[in-house]
């Protein structure tokens, strides 16, 4: 394929499911260039059909190797599933190694599946730049769920509770205390718990506590259905058909409650506001090149504070804080 | 148009252990790109198949086995079937010169052999990247 294909003549094919198109424009919307915009607002009028999945839950808790068996119930079924694995990057380098592939082997080259790797490069919530318009192009593309795995350890990497229609938490037997998914909020945030690992002897008690806590939390936090919980062991491939019922059972719930129009439109406008967040962040960070010298020798004798100075700098750039 | 290289690193065939491939994953992290890492015992097919998926912009394989030879045309021709020629493929291994050059002259952006310094994988991949240009 030409490098230099114009974005625009990739929408076509990606809404007919052409895979090199699909991995290309996958990598114009990760890019977030101006060239990909146009494109990328087509392939969003042609999306709506996809499941979105979130699965998320504490790094190593099994996540891929769970998503590899869900996928190959979802085939069974007849579906087509595309998978976004989201990693961090380090903080050092901004370079990432992306291992999530490493447990899809059995699943990531059939023909009704695709696998996308993407690093946050600093992205804080979980998601990458680029990943929920990556979620739009596999819709697009025809894939019938879409299943984001992203490592969360706590609230403030949930976004993709956010992004998406159903969350699948993971947890696994030994890995983090009861205590510690209180505090951080995992109780909350999941329409569907996975507890992994059930070949080991601890999961039966981390299967219990949950459902106790949950059972605690129910009147508290408002949840207006029963959580399920469900015990996994990928090896085995046990629970992997209840977690694609329950997941199924999710969607048709949100549909026949009419929440899924409520959280549809939520997913819109947390959009919006990210994109517009960007926007101005992008903007901030074309028009302070240059423009700092000044400040920064104030700022060297300690003659206006850090603060003072950012209100110059933002009224120096047309960026003006008014109160 | 984004400027942090995509990079794919595979062993195929069944030779044994990956820790000389995590090590030039890890290289290549801390030169600031993104490393697509698939594990052991993948088939041509597979590796390249994920290649696509990941829209990289290097591929590279190591192969110890001695197949070489046969491995790398492989790998080249599906590529090509899959509309994929723009990922540059490298390899890693022992060979003589001459079969490096015989690779080469079929396709294969560079051959690295085994005792190539990190920093060396490093300056190669950028050069083989500035040189296709943006994408
Ligand atoms: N015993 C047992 N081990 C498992 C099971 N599922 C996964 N593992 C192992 O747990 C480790 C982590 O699995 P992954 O699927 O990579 O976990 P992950 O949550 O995707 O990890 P990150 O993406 O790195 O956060 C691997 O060594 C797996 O082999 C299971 O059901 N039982
Ligand atoms: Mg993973």
């Amino acid at each position: 394929m030409d490098p230099r294909v114009p974005s625009l003549e990739l929408v076509e094919p990606v809404c007919a499911g052409e895979r090199r198109a699909i991995a290309r424009m996958l990598s114009r919307a990760e890019a977030a260039g101006p060239e990909a915009r146009e494109a990328l607002d087509l392939l969003y009028r042609r999306t709506g059909r996809a499941h979105v999945v979130g699965i998320t839950g504490v790094p190593g808790s099994g996540k891929s190797t769970l998503v590899s068996k869900l996928v190959a119930a979802l085939l069974e079924s007849g579906r087509k599933a595309g998978i976004i694995a989201v990693d961090p990057s380090s903080p050092y380098s901004g370079g990432s190694i992306l291992g999530d592939r490493i447990r899809m082997g059995e699943i990531s080259s059939h023909p009704s599946v695709f696998v996308r790797s993407m690093a946050t490069h600093g992205a804080l919530g979980g998601l990458a730049r680029g990943t929920l318009e990556a979620v739009d192009i596999l819709d697009a593309a025809g894939y019938d769920m879409v299943i984001i795995e992203t490592v969360g350890v706590g609230q403030d990497e949930v976004d993709v509770v956010r992004a998406t229609h159903t969350t699948v938490v993971v947890s696994a037997p030994g890995l983090g205390d009861d205590i510690q998914a209180i505090k951080a909020g995992i109780l909350e945030i999941a329409d569907v718990h996975a507890v992994s690992k059930g070949d080991k002897p601890e999961s039966d008690r981390t299967v219990s506590e949950l459902k106790s806590m949950l059972g605690l939390g129910l009147p508290a936090t408002g949840l207006r259905r029963a959580v399920p919980v469900i015990k996994t062991c990928s090896p085995r491939g046990e629970g992997v058909a209840e977690l694609l019922a329950a997941i199924d059972a999710h969607r048709q719930y949100l549909v026949t409650s009419g929440e899924y129009e409520g959280r549809r439109q939520s997913i819109r406008e947390r959009r919006m506001l990210k994109a517009a967040e960007q926007v101005l962040h992008d903007e901030f960070e074309r028009h302070r090149q240059g423009r700092m010298a000044d400040l920064l020798a104030e700022l060297s004798g300690a003659s206006i504070s850090p603060h003072t100075a950012a209100r110059r700098l933002l009224a120096h750039i047309g960026m003006e804080v008014t109160r | 148009m984004s400027d942090i290289i995509r990079v794919m690193i595979a062993k195929v065939g069944l030779d044994g252990h990956d820790r000389g491939v995590k090590i030039v994953a890890r290289t290549l992290r801390d030169a600031g790109m993104d490393v697509i890492y698939t594990g052991l015992h993948r088939t041509p097919e597979e590796v390249v198949d994920a290649a696509v998926q990941e829209d990289v912009d290097v591929l590279g394989i190591s192969i110890l086995s001695g197949a070489h030879m046969t491995l790398f045309p492989k790998m080249l021709k599906l590529l090509e079937a899959r509309d994929a020629e723009d990922i540059l493929l490298i390899g890693g291994g022992v060979m003589p010169d001459e079969e490096a050059a015989a690779l080469k002259a079929m396709g294969v952006k560079e051959i690295l052999l085994q005792d190539t310094p990190p920093e060396t994988i490093v300056t190669t991949i950028r050069r083989l990247v500035a040189e296709r240009g943006p994408k």
